[in-house]
Order: structure tokens, then sequence, then C-alpha cells
């Protein structure tokens, strides 16, 4: 088995508990998915599969490559086309479909996308900087502050955090529990927030590494 | 119809009474204390409502032993039982947050009578 999905962040809304505590949840479309391609430890020297969204409509245009490469498969081309790593062994065969139900509700689940992109970022953007104060008579706003000492070393020390680019990166936000599976719908429901603007495509995997959770001992018997 | 909205739709109650702002509400809200559960009514008037889908809440303002309570509600909530219209009240205003500034006779808000006369 796949423990994978591609899929796209639909949005994200709130679903009352039980109790009536309100849940933040978002909402993806997860699959259905189509094994395009399996790599193995003999031929690729790691073991993979690489999956393809289902989409309607697909790309308008594909590369004469492309097109042969869905067409081994037997699927139709698809826009968004990822790999992700099997266990050694696992039996997935090119042409499989990769499906939601995979998933159950309470599973955790790592969720991968991309994130909104925020243009060249000021300081306190990006890197969480103080700034000075904005009122009587401050005279240092928005600006960075001393990047480093002058005579020696004569130089900014590489890794210095300045303003640049930030956002459009590549995000994995881990543990969010599953609220809700909806199977003929393709969706899963997740609690939290997930990286990237809707509509933006994500993969989602069960937890790589599980939140350490304080398990109660079992009582001695007396 | 997206799934969004049809997740969202399914959290909407369907059985809401209609009630605006200006009307006097009894709220039955369920309490749990251990593992008992029972019913507190919150009496008031709406002084505003917000309208959106799943996450509607509207506020309830009492004055309680002298002192103006306010308390939000989210609409679609398992915790309240159900909504009582108690009153209907004649405003001109969506949000009655003039209502803080006053107090006593001035803070009152004239019934509205028209459907009540319509009916009968």
């Amino acid at each position: 088995m796949v423990n994978a999905i591609l899929g796209k962040k639909v949005g994200m809304t709130q679903i009352f508990a039980d109790d009536g505590a309100v849940v933040p949840v978002t909402v993806l479309k997860a699959g259905p998915c189509v094994v395009i391609q399996r790599k193995t430890r003999e031929k690729d020297g790691y073991e993979a599969a690489q999956l393809s969204l289902i989409e309607l409509p697909g790309p308008k245009r594909n590369t004469q490559g492309m097109e042969g490469h869905f067409k081994k498969a037997g699927a139709n081309p698809a826009r968004f086309l990822r790999e992700v790593r099997l266990a050694a062994g696992t039996e997935v065969k090119m042409g499989d479909k990769v499906l939601v139900d995979q998933f159950a509700v309470d599973d955790t689940v790592d969720v991968i996308g991309t994130s909104k992109g925020r243009g060249f970022a000021g300081f306190h953007k990006r890197h969480h900087f103080g700034g000075g104060g904005a009122a009587h008579g401050s005279m240092f706003h928005r600006a960075p502050g001393s990047i480093g000492a002058s005579a020696f070393p004569s130089r900014v020390l590489r890794g210095m955090r300045s303003a640049g680019h930030m956002g459009v990166d590549r995000v994995t936000v881990r543990n969010l529990k599953v609220i809700q599976v909806l199977a003929d719908e393709n969706a899963l429901i997740v609690r939290g927030a997930v990286p990237g603007p809707d509509g933006g495509y994500v993969i989602v995997r069960k937890a790589k590494a599980a939140r350490k959770r304080a398990v109660a001992k079992p009582k001695a018997e007396k | 119809m997206t799934v969004l909205e049809k997740i969202e739709q399914q959290q909407m109650k369907k059985d809401l009474p209609q009630f605006r702002a200006g009307d006097n509400v009894r709220v039955h809200v369920k309490i749990k204390e251990g593992d008992k559960e029972r019913i507190q009514v919150f009496e008031g008037t709406v002084i505003g409502q917000r309208r959106a889908q799943n996450h509607s809440t509207f506020t309830v303002r009492k004055i309680s032993f002298g002192h103006g309570v306010e308390r939000i509600f989210p609409l679609h909530s398992p915790v309240i039982d159900k909504i009582e219209v108690v009153r209907t009240g004649r405003v001109r205003r969506a949000k009655l947050y003039y209502l803080r500034k006053l107090k006593g006779k001035a803070a009152r808000i004239r019934e509205d009578r028209s459907e009540q006369e319509a009916s009968s």
C-alpha cells in the first residue's frame, strides 16, 4: 500500500465537536491518484512510486515525452506528478489507483505544500526581528540594525539573516489529525492549517514521526 | 455545490427560529458538570448577528444584578439546545451597540406588534 496521496487544498472552515468545541479544519481534495512509474532498488537504487493526481480538465498541452510516459501506465496526462517513497517489497504496480480510503479518522498525517509567496520581504516578516519604536521621535523603525563589526572582520559574516525573497518554499506540517474522510467526495478533512493558497497542490502522507504522547502507565496489580 | 459548502451545510441547523437584532430571546444552553448535563437559560436582547454559514454567531445582552452582560453564541453550536423568541423589538439598526451606553428607561426597546396584528 502506498502511504501517501496527492491532493489540492480546498479551503478552511470550522466544525463543531460533539461537546460544542469549535475545531478549525482544512478541507483537502485528495486523489484519486494513479501510479505512473514504479522505481525499484534494482533499477533505480531506491523504492518509490510516481503518482499523478487525476484532475479534470487535464493539461492542455504536453510534450511528446510526457505523453509517452503517461501512456506507459495507461493513464491520462496530469498536471501534478510526484514521487513517494515506498517500503521495500511493497506490492504496487504501474496503473494502480491510490485513494483517500487508506486514511482513517484519528490518523495523524503530514501535509506538504508550497507556501504562499511574500515577494521581497523585510526583516520583520521574514525573520521576526523586533524593529524599533514607531513614535516618540524614534528614528529607527523597520531597519535591521547592526549586521557586524567594522575593522574586523571587515565583511558580513556568512548566513547573516537579511531581507529577501520569502515564501514559495516547500513546507511540511507534521502530525495533523484526520477529522473526517469523505471517500465518495475524495476529500479529507484535517485539523489545523496547511501551507499554501486555496487550490494549491499538496502531498499528504501518513505521519513519519508520530508526536510523543504521555502514555498512562498500567497500574500495578495489587 | 463545492465540497467545502457541503461540509458547512451539514454543520448547520435547519430548525432555527427567525429572530433579529432588538428581539428578546431565551437561549437554552447545555452545561456539562462532570458526567451530568443540565440546561441553563440566558435571556436578553439580541444586539447583533453575524451571518456567515456555519460559523454564524449572535450576541445577547442582558443586565444581571446591575451589570451589563453580553454573551456571543455560535448559532449552530450543539451546545445550544433551543432558542425561544420572547418579544420582537422595533429597531432601525442591525447592530445595537448603542445600548451599551444606555441604562434603565433609556435602554428600552419598543415592541414590534406589526406581525402579531397581521396574524390575528
